[in-house]
């Protein structure tokens, strides 16, 4: 029987992250290799950066006070056009969304389905809004249908994909109850599957809601119409007031937005 | 239960008649409300150019075909940039979100009446501000390039990664801690041998996964100068040089492509 007297220096140490130390360094060195690369390449301009401060200054009080009102009406249509964009988009993509989900799931649909939606949900998804945005102000014009367009396929991207995993992880007894009324595939996916992914279609949906009108506001930098483009227009003129009024706006609704979906959210799941 | 009866007894329904009403309506209500959006939308349209948008679209097919592939032989630097922006920013929004998580915690917090709500204030003011418009403020001040990139991208990230994070810390395991606790360990100790081993699975995670939407997001700063392959994007795209656009395009593909690739191995290899 061993005392612990006869083991005095015995102590324990943490277990570390990655158990093989050969790959242990390897990584530490890669990492140490790549930032030195990355910061070496940088070109950081020390002496623009502290010419900044000054001109971040500047800036800033030209931003000060923020002037809701000169062009409150500019505002006013354009965070309206905002909230249109935001609903009608949201409401076309999740209705895009639901069959394309369903085709995507790899439980509910045969394999050339499947892929094909899931490859349609991966292009929708690669690109950012705004160079899609691009591509459609190029295509449908300037102004908001452009912006539909664009948070529309978005919104396709985002909500099928998550859609289609959730219909995928659903419990199998319950649609094997349902298949053994001798339901056909359409009450199937009314009784077996609707009921399961309910919960989540909503708070994605509401969650995606948030999205749209944050994508909104940027999208319009590029002509797609919205509380961008009223933002764009401010900073072309330099009226730095108003700029400030609109991002303040912008930060107030996102906000509130937020709160809003966490607690829909909440109440559905 | 919701039942029905007719003639031949009692039926099953899904609701009951009320529940069907408040159903039916809430569906009118929500069409309505979308028709009126589309409708308030389609007056401020200009349908000619909707209706041009095939013409234009194969137009816009025959500039770009064939891409001019000459030209990617220029990308590598600005495709290494886009990369190290996605990077370095979100390593910074890392190191800086992990001190104002802690503090945003409900269970970690030095003060909830203070500290916690500073913390959470900062995380929503990150989070509302899209990298884009922090690109645009950011290019004012450090100047143009890839340093105002790597900031905007670390601007925007501080608040997603530091919400989910301290999400993270708020749902740990608390026999742990009290373990820990009653060693007699300090305050620290208990924070890096109690609560930082149950987070370092989602922090791994949420690292990654900021990381691949860092990619995504850097390729576009560049319009608005702060660096990387948008910059390229922009200035063809000012030239109407579309066969060099499409090569662009192409390039993004396969860098969102790769790097949705590594980031579903290094999830798949962390769980």
């Amino acid at each position: 029987m061993t005392s612990a007297a006869s083991t005095p220096l015995r102590s324990w140490k943490r277990p570390p992250i990655i158990a093989s130390p050969r790959l242990r360094w390897a990584l530490a060195l890669g990492l140490g290799v790549y930032l030195a690369a990355a910061l070496g390449t940088l070109d950081i301009n020390w002496i623009r950066v502290a010419e900044g401060w000054p001109r971040a200054e500047r800036f800033f009080s030209g931003f000060m006070p923020p002037d809701f009102v000169s062009r409150g009406d500019a505002i006013l249509s354009g965070l309206l056009e905002s909230l249109w964009m935001t609903v009608a988009a949201t409401a076309l993509g999740v209705l895009i969304s639901i069959p394309v989900a369903i085709g995507g799931a790899r439980n509910v649909s045969p394999m050339p389905v499947y892929l094909f939606c899931r490859s349609l949900m991966a292009v929708s998804r690669t690109f950012h809004e705004v160079l899609i945005a691009i591509f459609f102000v190029k295509l449908f014009g300037f102004g908001p249908f452009a912006g539909v367009a664009t948070l529309t396929m978005a919104t396709v991207g985002f909500y099928a994909k998550l859609l289609a995993e959730d219909i995928e992880a659903i419990s199998v007894s319950q649609s094997e109850a349902i298949r053994a009324t001798g339901a056909s595939w359409l009450q199937w996916l009314d009784y077996a599957i609707r009921p399961q992914v309910r919960p989540r279609a909503i708070g994605l949906a509401v969650y995606r809601l948030d999205i749209n009108f944050r994508e909104s506001a940027i999208i319009g930098i590029v002509g797609a119409g919205g509380i961008g483009a009223t933002l764009n227009t401010a900073f072309d003129r330099y009226e730095f007031d108003t700029a400030a009024a609109i991002l303040l706006i912008i930060i107030a609704i996102v906000m509130a937005a937020e709160y809003v979906s966490g607690v829909i959210r909440k109440a559905v799941q | 239960m919701a039942v029905s009866s007719d003639d031949d007894g009692l039926l099953w329904r899904r609701r009951t008649r009320r529940g069907d009403l408040i159903t039916w309506f809430a569906w009118l209500i929500g069409a309505a409300l979308v028709a009126g959006c589309l409708s308030l939308i389609s007056d401020k349209t200009i349908w000619e150019f909707v209706w041009s948008a095939p013409r234009e679209a194969a137009d816009l097919g025959s500039r770009m075909i064939p891409p001019d592939w000459s030209y990617s032989a220029q990308l590598w630097r600005p495709l290494w940039d886009t990369f190290n922006i996605a990077t370095l920013g979100t390593a910074m929004a890392l190191i800086v979100s992990v001190p104002i998580a802690f503090c945003a915690a409900r269970n970690t917090t030095p003060s909830t009446t203070f500290i916690r709500p500073a913390a959470l204030f900062a995380i929503a003011a990150s989070r509302s501000i899209n990298s884009l418009i922090w690109a645009l403020l950011l290019v004012v001040i450090v100047g143009p390039g890839v340093f105002a990139g790597v900031l905007a991208i670390a601007f925007r990230s501080i608040g997603f990664c530091g919400k989910l994070l301290y999400e993270a810390i708020e749902e740990i395991d608390v026999p742990p801690v009290e373990a820990v606790t009653a060693t007699g360990a300090s305050s620290g100790q208990v924070l890096t041998y109690g609560v930082v081993p149950q987070i370092m699975p989602a922090f791994a995670g949420i690292s990654v996964f900021r990381w691949d939407i860092n990619i995504r997001e850097s390729t576009i700063l560049g319009l608005v100068g702060a660096g990387g392959i948008g910059l390229q994007l922009s200035a063809s795209i000012n030239n109407l040089d579309w066969s060099r656009v499409a090569v662009i395009l192409i390039a993004i593909l396969a860098t969102v492509i790769v790097s949705e690739w590594l980031s579903a191995k290094i999830r798949g290899a962390l769980t």
